[in-house]
């Protein structure tokens, strides 16, 4: 079988990056942490990789705005290789941070075709002013395009941990776009895939969205962990129907869509 | 341009949290006129740069184009106008701006040029009618702490610190009389007593030699009672009887005694250490930041988590911090403003402050927290309590340390600055009306960042074995880790070598400055350079400030000269022991003191069960993370719909394995005015059923203690004090369950001129065990419609100090009491049952008693429930249905039993005190039968739901 390798990006700050190590070598990557002053300094090394995940943490505290200066970063040090990497028709997915790190650079959602990277929407404080953790449901919308998403049941249970996470796009006109070509992938809702506002939806996001992807539907972002709910066991109300634990851990299909997708495609 | 100014604020039509956040704060002040506020984020620029450049940089990074709009040329509102007041707050000159080290890299990364140094602030433009003193109160009250930062008044120019010229500086003490020595010590914020003082004198008259002001620092700070622990490891005469050292002769002595094979490291190094699997050890640490937290809640308590994380971290070889735990102890967070005496802050400014710093430190770091309490009494105001601890993890290889002479003295993370002078001396003081204003350099803000990214590089250091030793600095910075280390040794340290955050410290200042985010390793040459290789691959910063030698000695050295010579025996001997005098007078418990007899109870269940100890804290919970790292499988909030409470927490540290971490506390503060003792007693038994109750094994269980007391120089505190030790002694020898650290937090007390307020004696019991299979512990929530409700252990009438008193305004009554034996007996058979798969879900009984345990089982599990009183075990004389409903007996649970496994859990229950008390029923209707047959309480599942929740709903303005 291919060898899939996946590429953990990490820096100060960076913090969910050996649980999301652990996701992907379960869905069958081999996974290299690297620290960012590596990257930059060697000219190629993304190159040897199909997967780029740039984890959650509080990459450079959070400061000015979460993601931000990360996502300066890569764009003024990174953004030959990065660019590579994209136009090989390889995989990137942002989570939380990283989320946030792809919206602010301007890789997601990338409706505009060009080399520059604009930024066409933001993820800004949550309505209720402060860091929130907990549990939450989303509805996949059904898309064939997004390839992450593959094969989900329709509405996943997950959990958030963020401050800002308000997703908020430049203007109608780009939500209007995001919603026909089938780049919202995940929204908040109920436990039967309603979408019904706050305290469903956390934090106040447009459109209740809580991840979308680029056009190409090889790069994705979103604000809760999928790698946090790989196993029932962390699910939880494990203990509350012994008789679903099969169906828990449903975090790790994502993972899975992602190798599988390199294993067929690249 | 020299200098610029770029302000920054949200678009119109975007909801600004912040502000609308503030809006309610003013209006729970009691100012009505407000209309509007709106923040605005300022960065100040200064160097030789072009417009060009700084626009560019506004654009790409200060601003985000979505959502804010930006000014680069003076500003939006330049100046207050009439119903238009602007504040612009800004840090205190060396207090640490985290967010500027960020824009700094930020416009490297961008290859800007020509900015030199930059500040940032926070203005505020409120808009409507207000009067000048309503402005200057909610700006206090609201907007700054006055300890960490200013309004600014006009356009600053930058502060330039003062530089410093070496001055060699001498205390003329071999001369002085006593009333001099009290004057140094007291001048010099050293918190020595004349004894101590006077042990100088004579060590330096044998010396024919003055001591230098490093010196006599280097010595406030090893003898201070936060490092030295002088009240609890020194001499007491209590009741007649002589302890010579009352913390060796109750709690270290249980520890020895009881001997446990998978104890590896107790009482010595930074934190406890006991075995985890054939491969890893775990440790853990619980210390306070408690008057810190008084005079700046949110940089106290984020220095206080920080630092803590810091113990595991300088544990062995290091290890890697993974769980978080916190109780906080405050005032009474609806208390009037009126009230809160002069110095304090309000207690909801203090909760609201010590949660985010707790909050925006933990989270940084990346660490979960799944587990804390929170106590509030009204003598807590003053003097709040702020306890963090920390678990770590480690390959077992790693759990031992060893410096040699020659070793290199390498000092990592973050700089050191005038932070945090005095911390160690200063937690030894009484706070007063005045703390605020003298003792302002003790608080420091912390940088989580820089902590995580040294500890990744540590870590990474530790793997390859390049280091031999490592420790943190904590109180007494510098001078005590390389104290610590070089104790066997020697050390000599070359000042001017750490690394400053800015100039003008004298020596003494970067030796005992507690400047946060610094660690000390020692380091043998040979691997110097492939150490220094891997933290500067990941951009912290690391220099060797010294060597470890054989001398002894405690030499330091300051651009050449000479400025301390100690001998390492007399700073860590040298001190005179404590001879203290204890008292302890029984307090008459009486029995008949009851409320009146009442034929319904519902009433009083929702009032226990709303009471500010008993009640939600979900507000709270939910801002931490407690899921980061991926290992929690027990959370702190459980059921349905994930809001009730649990009793312990359970993490899997190793993603590939089952094998698990439980983690509780116990705290009873309310029982100590009555028995210290019992208090002690009842907090260990409470963590212990924590543990129980989840399905943890109390016989692998190990317990940490923090005692938090007033004034031990007065001997009926003290007696308190002995009292508490001597019951961790008697229950943890019962248990089996040895301590493995400890801390004690004593002179806890607020004086308000006349009248100084001491708090109540205060002591946190933290647990911790290991479970071999998280898949066989249950959780608190009810499962089931038809299942049978059980209740385990003694119920016996101990109303003193209990949430049913205090919601009648009963005072005294007699105190739970703690039977260790049968409380045991009662936890091994019920952690054995569980494992069995004999029990569904259980629930310990604490605050409220079986009322409050059932209850919340019931709301949390969604459905209702039929009970009787008359079965439930208890001493015979009982009469009286509210002391069985809520009487706060310790060592009891209400369980949840499906009925096909009754026969055998009553078998494995065989032994102790045990009886079926009614049913899960469906629905949502909760009923209650008293002893005479008659419904006592009567309500429903959501009803006791929403009273739990609806305290902190209401105080934060959260009621839907």
């Amino acid at each position: 079988m291919k060898k899939v390798k996946t590429l953990i990006l990490r820096t100060a700050g960076t913090n969910c990056d050996k649980e999301t190590a652990f996701a992907f070598e379960q869905a069958g990557s081999e996974v290299d942490l690297v620290h960012i002053n590596s990257l930059v300094a060697g000219k190629n090394i993304l190159d040897k990789y199909h997967i780029l995940a740039i984890p959650g943490g509080f990459t450079y505290g959070d400061d000015v705005a979460s993601g931000k200066i990360l996502a300066n970063e890569l764009k003024f040090k990174l953004k030959s290789q990065l660019s590579r990497f994209v136009k090989k028709g390889k995989l990137i997915i942002g989570i939380c941070n990283g989320f946030q790190v792809l919206v602010k650079m301007g890789l997601l959602p990338k409706i505009k075709k060009s080399n520059d990277y604009q930024i066409e929407a933001t993820l800004s404080l949550n309505d209720c002013g402060k860091f929130q953790a907990k549990w939450v449901y989303l509805r996949n919308d059904k898309n064939d395009k997004c390839v992450w998403t593959k094969d989900l049941p329709e509405v996943i249970y997950v959990p958030i941990a963020h401050a800002e996470g308000k997703f908020i796009p430049k203007n109608d006109s780009v939500l209007e776009t995001l919603r026909k070509k089938g780049q919202v992938v995940f929204r908040y809702c109920d436990g039967n895939g309603v979408l019904s506002g706050y305290p469903h939806n956390p934090n106040g996001s447009v459109d209740d969205i809580a991840g979308i992807c680029d056009p190409s539907g090889r790069i994705m972002g979103m604000m809760p962990h999928p790698e946090r709910h790989i196993s029932y066991l962390q699910h939880p109300n494990w203990r509350r129907s012994p008789e679903e634990n099969n169906h828990m851990g449903i975090g790790l299909k994502i993972f899975k869509n992602g190798v599988n997708y390199v294993r067929n495609h690249l | 341009m020299k200098y610029a100014r770029v302000e920054v604020r949200d678009k119109k039509g975007i909801y600004d949290a912040v502000a609308e956040g503030l809006k309610t704060d003013i209006k729970d002040l009691g100012i009505p006129g407000v209309k509007d506020v709106e923040y605005v984020q300022v960065y100040t620029f200064r160097g030789d740069f072009t417009k060009k450049a700084l626009t560019h940089v506004a654009n790409e990074v200060l601003t985000d184009k979505v959502s804010q709009e930006s000014h680069c040329e003076g500003g939006f509102h330049k100046t207050s106008a009439r119903n238009r007041h602007v504040v612009e707050i800004a840090y205190n000159p060396g207090v640490m701006d985290p967010v500027e080290e960020s824009v700094r890299k930020a416009i490297k990364d961008m290859g800007t040029k020509g900015v030199e140094s930059l500040s940032t602030s926070k203005k505020y433009v409120i808009k409507g009618s207000l009067s000048a003193s309503q402005l200057e109160k909610l700006t206090e009250k609201l907007l700054y702490n006055k300890v960490i930062q200013h309004v600014v008044t006009h356009k600053e120019l930058q502060k330039e610190l003062e530089s410093y010229k070496f001055k060699p500086v001498e205390i003329d003490i071999i001369n002085a009389s006593d009333n001099k020595l009290k004057k140094i010590s007291r001048e010099g914020q050293l918190y020595l007593n004349l004894t101590e003082m006077k042990a100088i004198k004579t060590h330096f008259k044998k010396q024919k030699r003055n001591p230098t002001d490093c010196e006599l620092e280097t010595l406030a700070q090893t003898w201070s009672e936060h490092c030295k622990h002088k009240t609890m490891m020194g001499a007491i005469r209590y009741n007649g009887k002589n302890f010579k050292n009352l913390l060796k002769e109750t709690v270290m002595k249980v520890t020895k005694e009881l001997n446990k094979s998978w104890c590896i490291s107790v009482f010595t190094d930074n934190a406890g250490i006991i075995k985890f699997d054939a491969k890893h050890n775990i440790c853990f640490k619980v210390e306070t930041h408690n008057h810190p937290s008084a005079l700046e809640p949110y940089g106290g308590a984020e220095t206080g988590i920080g630092g803590v994380i810091r113990d595991p971290m300088g544990t062995g070889r290091g290890s890697k911090p993974i769980i978080n735990t916190d109780i906080f102890c405050f005032g009474m967070p609806d208390m009037s403003q009126s009230a809160v005496p002069k110095g304090a802050l309000h207690p909801k400014r203090v909760l609201k402050g010590v949660v985010s710093g707790v909050r925006d430190y933990g989270n940084k770091m990346g660490i979960p927290t799944v587990n804390g309490a929170v106590c509030f009494d009204e003598r807590y105001t003053g003097n709040p309590l702020v306890f963090c601890g920390n678990v770590g993890i480690m390959p077992k290889e790693f759990s031992t340390k060893k410096v040699s002479p020659g070793d290199l003295i390498v000092a990592v993370g973050g700089r050191t600055g005038r932070d945090g002078i005095h911390g160690a001396t200063f937690s030894s003081a009484e706070l007063t009306t005045e703390s605020e204003s003298i003792s302002s350099t003790a608080v420091q803000i912390g940088n989580p960042i820089t902590e995580k990214k040294m500890l990744d590089t540590i870590i990474e250091a530790r793997d390859r074995g390049l280091y031999e030793a490592i420790t943190d600095c904590g109180a007494g910075g510098f001078s005590s880790a390389v104290g610590e280390m070089g104790e066997n040794t020697g050390a000599e340290v070359y000042l001017e070598k750490a690394p400053l955050k800015y100039e003008g410290l004298k020596p003494w200042e970067i030796w005992v400055s507690e400047a946060q985010e610094r660690m000390v390793l020692a380091v043998n040459p040979k691997n110097l350079k492939r150490l220094m290789n891997i933290f500067k691959s990941e951009d912290v910063e690391a220099t060797v400030i010294g060597k470890f030698t054989k001398t002894k000695k405690l030499r330091l050295y300051y651009k050449g000269h000479k400025v301390s010579d100690l001998d390492m025996s007399f700073l860590h001997d040298g001190l005179p022991r404590v001879n203290r005098k204890a008292v302890w007078k029984p307090k008459k418990q009486d029995k008949k003191v009851l409320p009146r007899k009442k034929s319904d109870l519902t009433d009083d269940l929702l009032k226990v069960i709303s009471t500010w100890n008993v009640c939600s804290k979900e507000w709270i919970i939910r801002q931490y993370d407690h899921e980061v790292q991926g290992g929690s499988v027990l959370k702190p909030l459980v059921g349905v719909e994930n809001d009730g409470p649990a009793d312990a927490s359970i993490t899997r540290p190793l993603l590939n394995s089952n094998k698990g971490i439980v983690l509780s506390n116990g705290i009873n503060p309310s029982y100590g005015d009555i028995d210290p003792y019992w208090m002690a007693a009842s907090a260990i038994d409470e963590a212990l059923r924590q543990i129980a109750a989840v399905g943890g094994d109390v016989t692998k269980t190990a317990i940490l203690d923090n005692f938090c007391w007033g004034n031990t120089e007065k001997p009926d505190q003290l007696g308190g004090l002995v009292r508490a030790s001597q019951a961790c002694y008697d229950m943890a020898k019962v248990y089996g369950t040895p301590f493995i650290s400890g801390k004690d937090s004593l002179n806890n007390e607020f004086n308000m001129g006349k009248r100084t307020v001491s708090i109540p004696p205060t002591l946190l019991i933290s647990a911790i065990g290991v479970v071999d299979n998280v898949r066989k512990t249950i959780s608190s929530d009810v499962k089931k419609k038809g299942n049978l409700i059980y209740v385990i252990g003694k119920t016996f009438q101990e109303m003193g100090g209990s949430q049913y008193f205090l919601v009648n305004g009963k005072k005294g009554g007699v105190v739970p009491r703690v039977e260790p034996k049968a409380s045991f007996k009662t936890m091994k058979k019920l952690s054995s049952a569980i494992k069995k798969g004999l029990v569904t879900s259980a629930h310990d009984c604490s605050e409220g008693g079986i009322g409050v345990a059932l209850s919340e089982m019931l709301f949390s599990g969604g459905l209702g429930a039929e009970v009787s009183l008359k079965k439930v075990p208890r001493l015979g004389s009982i009469d009286r249905d509210d002391v069985i409903l809520f009487s706060e007996s310790n060592s009891r649970f209400v369980l949840e039993i499906d009925p096909e496994k009754k026969k055998d859990f009553e078998k494995a229950m065989k032994g102790i005190p045990f009886a079926e008390i009614g049913e899960v029923t469906g629905g949502s209707k909760l009923l209650v039968t008293g002893l005479n047959g008659k419904i006592i309480v009567k309500t429903n599942i959501q009803a006791l739901k929403k009273s739990w929740q609806k305290p902190f709903k209401r105080l934060m303005h959260e009621e839907s």
